[in-house]
């Protein structure tokens, strides 16, 4: 096993990306899902395997070729790094495991290889850009995992899905080449595009204007691809009209990796070289996020399609994660990093909620679903759980990183207090709007059509559980997701990989 | 600061903005995505033109030629997958429009619209 375990960062990446086209021939029915899931669980399991490396304090680089960087091409496993694999991995893990009924009722088979092979290369684009460690390869994987998601998003029955993907393409497109030009004018003023030996070239740059440019395109392309409020408008119809075993996966991790991306590139390259660097950060995207959490939330509030609510209250988590990162502090990065992973739980548990939900209820308006939890008592049970973590509430997962959060805000003095009551504010919208679904589906009557509704497929309700019961776990033990974020964090603001 | 001496990067700029300009204003698809072709292009301009030295020459060793002067050819490798990227996001895009005009009947973003909320 070691041998093998040498070559894990390249694995993570290469079993998904070489079984992709596979699964395009596996014609017969069920033997794509079955190829694509069974793919799935493997990377999960690489995924583990570098996790526990990361806790055990090694950094996992490896050589392609074993051409070694600056020349060659390096890939590099950090502690913030595997913890987005973890949830990358394992979403996509729990999304097609509980997928495969959802996958046949919305997708005709002949059309299922392909979306699965889109899946996957999703997968590979993601895992990539968290393995990677040099800045050019970062686009490229971001543009393979975006063209793949572009299919995920559209290969839905709904049309209204193809609206919704031209403008993620657009916006998408543009957020990826903003990167790209930043990467240029760091390439232009140091040479290199391995990020450890950015590091080390750009102390040499006399002129750092180009590099601060650089940093202002990187910085908003990323966050459109991230969805960092204001740029946030392509998520929800995306979100909305994907097939619903996609919104799982997508909505768990896909603007996560991109503020990872935001994140390594801010703080390991800009904030080290240029002076008063964070305060800069600090003081463009703060604002952002306050406004994401609260205006998102507010939207949640009002939206009736129970997809689009919780796309929104989305919007807003990628605030709260921001909101920990801009505050510069050791405390605030912890609690915004573990709450990518603890949004992804909550998140991933609602999803795959409304996934079971869509199994039996044609339409997603919360009027249509009045009095669903009469019939499907386990789901609802589920999401409600789920809801609960997304609000915060103690012995849930979501509580860990939104304590975090409130105590790096308090850190800051005087006006962190404003932030408090921002976090507290938007947690209390996010009661609401749970309320909301929770209101319609457990206390209003059941209109007559729904009396042959059942439970949904066995499978698909005990993975929802599992991903439930997570929450709990790791509300409960949080010392995987805390001990992970708190080493990301150090390293980002140590510099260091 | 001779502003026109740098004028291969006014170029870069000013077709940026012409890219950005047709993404954001047009409402016909098939000109958003020219647009968005237009605003790729311009990045990979300004690639080829930070590799470019004057009177540099291919990084190819001759003989007799001890100290010539080398374009540097990365950014070109780089662009080369650059622009295999913007072919496919075309060729997507395009296909998006497709699909589009199959089922709305339209390619123009304010007639989806007004289907949509029908």
């Amino acid at each position: 096993m070691t041998a093998l375990d040498a070559h894990l960062p390249a694995l993570q990446v290469v079993v998904p990306l070489l079984i992709a086209p596979l699964v395009t021939l596996l014609r017969p029915r069920g033997l794509a899902w079955a190829a694509a899931t069974a793919t799935s669980l493997l990377t999960f399991l690489i995924s583990l395997t570098l996790a526990a490396g990361a806790l055990a304090g090694e950094i996992q680089g490896y050589q392609l070729g074993g051409w070694p960087g600056p020349y060659g091409i390096e890939l590099n496993v950090n502690s913030f790094g595997a913890l987005l694999l973890l949830v990358l991995t394992g979403g996509s893990t729990f999304a097609l495991l509980a997928g495969k009924a959802s996958l046949d009722q919305q997708i005709e088979p002949g059309r299922q290889p392909l979306f699965l092979s889109a899946w996957l290369l999703v997968l590979a684009g993601l895992s990539g850009i968290l393995v990677s460690a040099d800045a050019f390869n970062i686009f490229v994987f971001m543009e393979i995992s975006s063209l793949a998601s572009y299919v995920l998003v559209g290969g839905g029955p709904d049309r209204r899905a193809l609206p919704a993907v031209f403008k993620y393409l657009m916006m998408g497109t543009i957020g990826a080449t903003f990167y790209l030009i930043g990467v240029g004018l760091v390439y232009m003023m140091t040479g290199t595009l391995n990020l450890a030996d950015i590091q080390v070239r750009i102390q040499d740059v006399t002129d750092l204007r180009p590099v601060l440019v650089a940093a202002g395109f990187i910085t908003v392309g990323l966050g459109l691809k991230a969805a960092v409020f204001p740029l946030h408008v392509w998520l929800p119809n995306a979100y909305t009209f994907t097939p619903h075993a996609g919104t799982v996966f997508l909505a768990a991790c896909a603007t996560k990796v991109s503020l990872y991306v935001l994140l390594s590139f801010d703080f390991v390259v800009f904030q080290q070289n240029l002076v008063g660097h964070e305060a800069q950060f600090a003081a463009f995207l703060m604002p952002l996020a306050v406004m994401g959490i609260l205006v998102a939330s507010a939207v949640a509030l009002f939206e009736s399609n129970l997809k689009r609510l919780l796309a929104f209250s989305s919007v807003a988590q990628v605030g709260y994660m921001l909101l920990g990162a801009s505050t510069v502090s050791l405390l605030g990065l912890t609690g915004g990093l573990a709450h990518m992973f603890n949004h992804a739980l909550a998140k991933g548990a609602l999803f795959l909620a409304v996934m079971c939900l869509a199994m039996r209820f044609p339409s997603l308006e919360l009027d249509d679903l009045a009095g669903a939890a009469k019939r499907m008592p386990w789901t609802m049970t589920a999401f409600v759980i789920g809801g609960l973590s997304l609000i915060g509430v103690p012995g849930t997962a979501g509580f860990i990183s939104k304590w975090y959060l409130i105590s790096a805000s308090m850190e800051l003095g005087g006006a962190g207090w404003l932030l408090v009551a921002v976090i507290v504010l938007g947690s209390l919208m996010a009661v609401a709007y749970i309320w909301r679904v929770v209101e319609a589906v457990w206390f209003r009557q059941p209109g007559p059509e729904q009396a042959d509704i059942r439970e949904a497929p066995v499978l698909m309700l005990i993975v929802t559980w599992l991903a439930a019961l997570c929450n709990i776990y790791f509300g409960l033990a949080p010392s995987l997701q805390i001990k992970l974020a708190t080493d990301g964090a150090r390293m980002l603001l140590g510099g260091l990989p | 600061m001779n502003l026109l001496g740098l004028y291969h990067y006014w170029v870069f700029a000013v077709l940026l903005m012409i890219g950005f300009y047709a993404v954001v204003a047009k409402t016909n698809l098939i000109k958003k995505l020219i647009g968005l072709s237009i605003f790729q292009a311009a990045v990979f301009l300004l690639y080829i033109t930070m590799g470019k030295i004057s009177g540099g020459t291919a990084p190819i060793l001759q003989k007799g030629v001890p100290d010539a002067i080398f374009s540097n050819p990365l950014p070109q490798v780089l662009i080369l997958t650059a622009i295999v990227v913007g072919i496919s996001t075309t060729a997507l895009g395009l296909g998006i429009v497709v699909r589009i005009k199959e089922e709305y009947g339209s390619i123009d973003e304010q007639d989806i619209q007004e289907t949509d909320r029908q």
